[in-house]
């Protein structure tokens, strides 16, 4: 029987490859849109540092969103434990533990992202060289998601692999949406705006779904569609709604589901009944909100249930 | 390209392949004469195929460093085999039995009536200061009164061609998954020379281990879960703990998955919750193993296992304490251990070893300081070590002075002329020193591996074969027939 130890690092290591990924596929399109947008419009890049929720930490040393502080804030800073370098750092860590248990070739693979974040860390900072890491980012994070797929016995540990993953991508998911409105609701309702559609676009690219949205949508790029496409699809692989319910499968074959899984099926439940076009933007803030912490709910349940407890005092 | 000519330097030495005429010996006909039509390139190739051999099975042994974590090193491996005729082998495996046989009842005496003290064969006083002597565990029974059950003796052979025991390892011995590896890379890089021996296998070790550790078993009649306990990544073992786990089919578990409840059993958490752990393959040295009855400060242990042993609700292999018959000392009294409990004569020799606690010996030793080896009682490793040829005035002086203030803490030793093995140096073959570690599991049989795992210092002249410094492995072969 899989052990809790084993369980957790199995799903913190699948969490932080995700993150790792989320963050390289941010920066990037952001990139592209500063490029198609004209300036006075630009959203800068102060949305990157709140879509990882880590702007409080960011004002404690700088002032100023500009592209090289943020950029090396985001990507090389060790002592942001958000940042690309300290979350492959972090999902290096768990495989180190369990490196017995998961492939070789998986254990090779993040070590050898682990270096390239940080041998070619001058490439992210250039504006030349950044597309390029990051996309090598993206590329090794998704070889090794599917060299865990294709080479791990699909049993209990790999159960805990893909929970994490489909966890933190409903995470990331559900952060591009909450911040991307705030900064564009407001113009949709002040005028229709020709930029409205590239932005909401770069939302789409980011998480690699314009084609996707494209085939199951057939709609023109609106805000309403967009977000339904994100939130609701059960067949787009980093729509809330899909990775929901990859969660859900996975917790059913797992033993004493019971607390974990009613949770889900909630969120799932209220996910799927909301109808984000309807709402404002304090009312969709809000949406995303209980959904957020519906995960983080998921996420203690999860851990309440399967994971070490941590060791009694020792008097 | 030949190794069999005058040119390959014997310096007097007994080497296992080759005898002082030049000659193969001849168990190692075959192999040499298969060797002798090598080119050098032919030679550099079978090298990069070992390398490449054992990188893909991922071989290693790990360093730990502060600044770079911990590395994992490519095992030092060298493809020439050392063989040894079964003939010989039948012997040393008899001694090696009796021997391991007298230490279990010797361990099982000292923690119950102590009849060898009482009856003056071995010192009290011997005991009453070893390191390794557990008080907590005196009445203990573990089943069968084993507590030894596995066991990794070091063998040696002098210039003369006898081979010694050199130590016994009671505690966590390792190695023999390199044992295991060998065999499998050279099955791989010189499947031919396979062709024309006929090799005792080695392979079944991890069953006969795991049939040992599960007849240990407190609950009969159930599939006892048995579990491998690691101190974890960092310990420079670790590669054997997960190949032991993953070959015997167990969990490889750590301290902190460990539980002992308010019941006394012993319990892993799994993610269907408590599991009820039956035998313990521990790899933790006595010390770190329980906080409550050893090092309160250990991290790697688990509360309340000593008092899961005591009460027979897990098995421990080894059991806590049996190293108090490992002790450097205690080794010069297995002669008379072993004529004391099976009335025999010990079949497989100890090195001559001065005690000097013993007022004779002390002299000698205090006056032959020069030329022999003085170890401490309890360090293992090389650690504390002297080597008298080697010494310079100063540490001779300190070492007298050591020996003087604490004579029971010290044993000297004749140095030994280890036995040599051709060995592949960069694109010729050259003498290398060796020695040799069985491993003898006891239950209800006693097996011996079949071989070992043959250390071999890698540098020329050097008598260091631990991997850390320099030392490198080879496969062993006993063979049928020549």
């Amino acid at each position: 029987m899989l052990l809790s130890r084993v369980a957790e690092n199995l799903y913190w290591m699948a969490r932080y490859i995700e993150r790792a990924e989320g963050l390289a596929r941010l920066i990037n399109v952001n990139t592209n849109l500063l490029l198609d947008l004209p300036k006075g419009l630009a959203p800068g890049w102060r949305p990157l540092v709140e879509i990882t929720g880590s702007e409080a930490l960011y004002l404690e040393r700088h002032e100023e969103f500009d592209e090289q502080r943020v950029l090396r804030f985001l990507v090389v800073n060790q002592s942001n434990p958000g940042s690309l370098q300290s979350t492959v750092q972090a999902a290096r860590e768990n495989a180190r533990t369990i490196r017995d248990i998961i492939p070789r070739e998986a254990w090779q693979q993040i070590n050898s992202l682990y270096y390239f974040t940080r041998d070619e860390q001058q490439a992210a900072l250039s504006k030349r060289g950044r597309f390029q890491y990051l996309a090598e980012v993206i590329n090794r994070a998704q070889t090794l998601t599917g060299t865990l797929a294709g080479t791990m016995n699909h049993d209990a540990g790999y159960t805990f692999v893909k929970m994490g993953r489909n966890l933190e991508r409903a995470d990331v998911t559900s952060r591009f949406i909450d911040v991307r409105s705030a900064a564009l609701i407001e113009e949709e309702l002040q005028q229709a705006n020709s930029f409205d559609a590239i932005q909401w676009m770069s939302v789409l690219k980011s998480l690699s779904g314009y084609q996707m949205y494209r085939q199951s949508m057939q709609a023109r790029i609106r805000r309403s569609a967009v977000q339904r496409f994100l939130l609701q699809s059960t067949e787009f692989p980093r729509a809330v709604a899909h990775c929901i319910g990859e969660v859900q499968a996975s917790l059913r074959s797992l033993p004493r589901n019971r607390k974990p899984l009613l949770l889900i099926n909630e969120t799932q439940r209220n996910l799927q009944g909301a109808d984000p076009a309807a709402m404002g933007q304090a009312e969709l803030h809000q949406f995303i909100d209980q959904l957020q912490f519906a995960l983080a709910q998921i996420n203690n349940a999860i851990a309440d249930r399967y994971f070490p407890k941590p060791a009694p005092p020792n008097n | 390209m030949s190794i069999t000519r005058r040119d390959y330097p014997h310096q007097g030495l007994y080497d296992e392949l080759i005898d002082r005429g030049g000659r193969a010996r001849p168990v190692a006909k075959p192999l040499l004469d298969h060797f002798a039509s090598y080119s050098d390139d032919e030679l550099k190739q079978l090298i990069s195929r070992t390398e490449l051999a054992i990188r893909e099975m991922g071989i290693s042994f790990t360093v730990y460093s502060q600044e770079n974590g911990s590395i994992d090193r490519a095992w030092p491996f060298d493809p020439l085999p050392r063989i040894i005729a079964k003939s010989e082998w039948d012997q040393i495996e008899a001694g090696l039995k009796q021997r391991v046989q007298a230490l279990n009842l010797f361990i099982d005496d000292l923690y119950h009536d102590q009849h060898i003290l009482k009856d003056k064969v071995v010192p009290e006083e011997l005991i009453v200061a070893s390191a390794n002597f557990r008080s907590q565990c005196i009445g203990v029974n573990p089943p069968r009164g084993i507590w030894a059950h596995i066991c990794g003796s070091d063998l040696v052979r002098d210039a003369e061609g006898t081979m010694y025991v050199l130590e016994d390892n009671l505690r966590v011995p390792s190695g023999v998954s390199y044992m295991l590896e060998n065999r499998h890379v050279l099955k791989r890089v010189l499947p031919e020379l396979f062709e024309s021996y006929a090799i005792q296998p080695v392979d079944n070790y991890c069953s006969q281990l795991f049939d040992t550790l599960a007849a240990l078993s407190p609950r009969a009649g159930d599939f006892p879960e048995v579990v491998v306990l690691t101190p974890g990544v960092f310990n420079s073992a670790y590669f054997e703990h997960a190949y032991l786990a993953q070959q015997m089919g167990c969990e490889l578990v750590e301290g902190r998955d460990l539980v002992v409840d308010s019941d006394d059993c012993v319990y892993m958490q799994t993610i269907a919750g408590p599991q009820r752990i039956d035998v313990i393959y521990r790899r933790i040295d006595d010390m770190f193993m329980d906080p409550e009855v050893f090092r309160a400060d250990s991290m790697l242990g688990v509360p309340g296992l000593m008092r899961a042993w005591k009460a027979g609700n897990v098995a421990l292999a080894n059991a806590p304490g049996a190293g108090v018959a490992d002790d450097k000392v205690i080794y010069a009294y297995v002669p008379e251990i072993i004529r004391y409990y099976l009335d025999q004569d010990i079949q497989l020799p100890n090195v001559p070893t001065y005690v000097c606690l013993r007022d004779d010996d002390r002299a000698y030793v205090l006056e032959h300081l020069a030329e022999l080896v003085v170890k401490p009682a309890n360090e293992s490793g090389g650690y504390g070590m002297m080597i008298g040829p080697h010494a310079s005035k100063k540490e001779l002086t300190e070492f007298a002075t050591l020996i003087g203030k604490n004579p029971r803490n010290y044993i000297a030793q004749p140095t030994l002329n280890l036995s040599t093995v051709p060995t592949v140096i960069d694109t010729h073959i050259e003498p290398r020193h060796v020695d040799l570690r069985p491993f003898i599991l006891s239950g209800e049989d006693t097996q011996v591996t079949m071989g070992g795992l043959t250390r071999v210092a890698l540098r020329a002249g050097s008598l260091v074969v631990n991997s850390s410094q320099g030392g490198g492995s080879k496969d062993t072969w006993i063979v049928e027939g020549a």
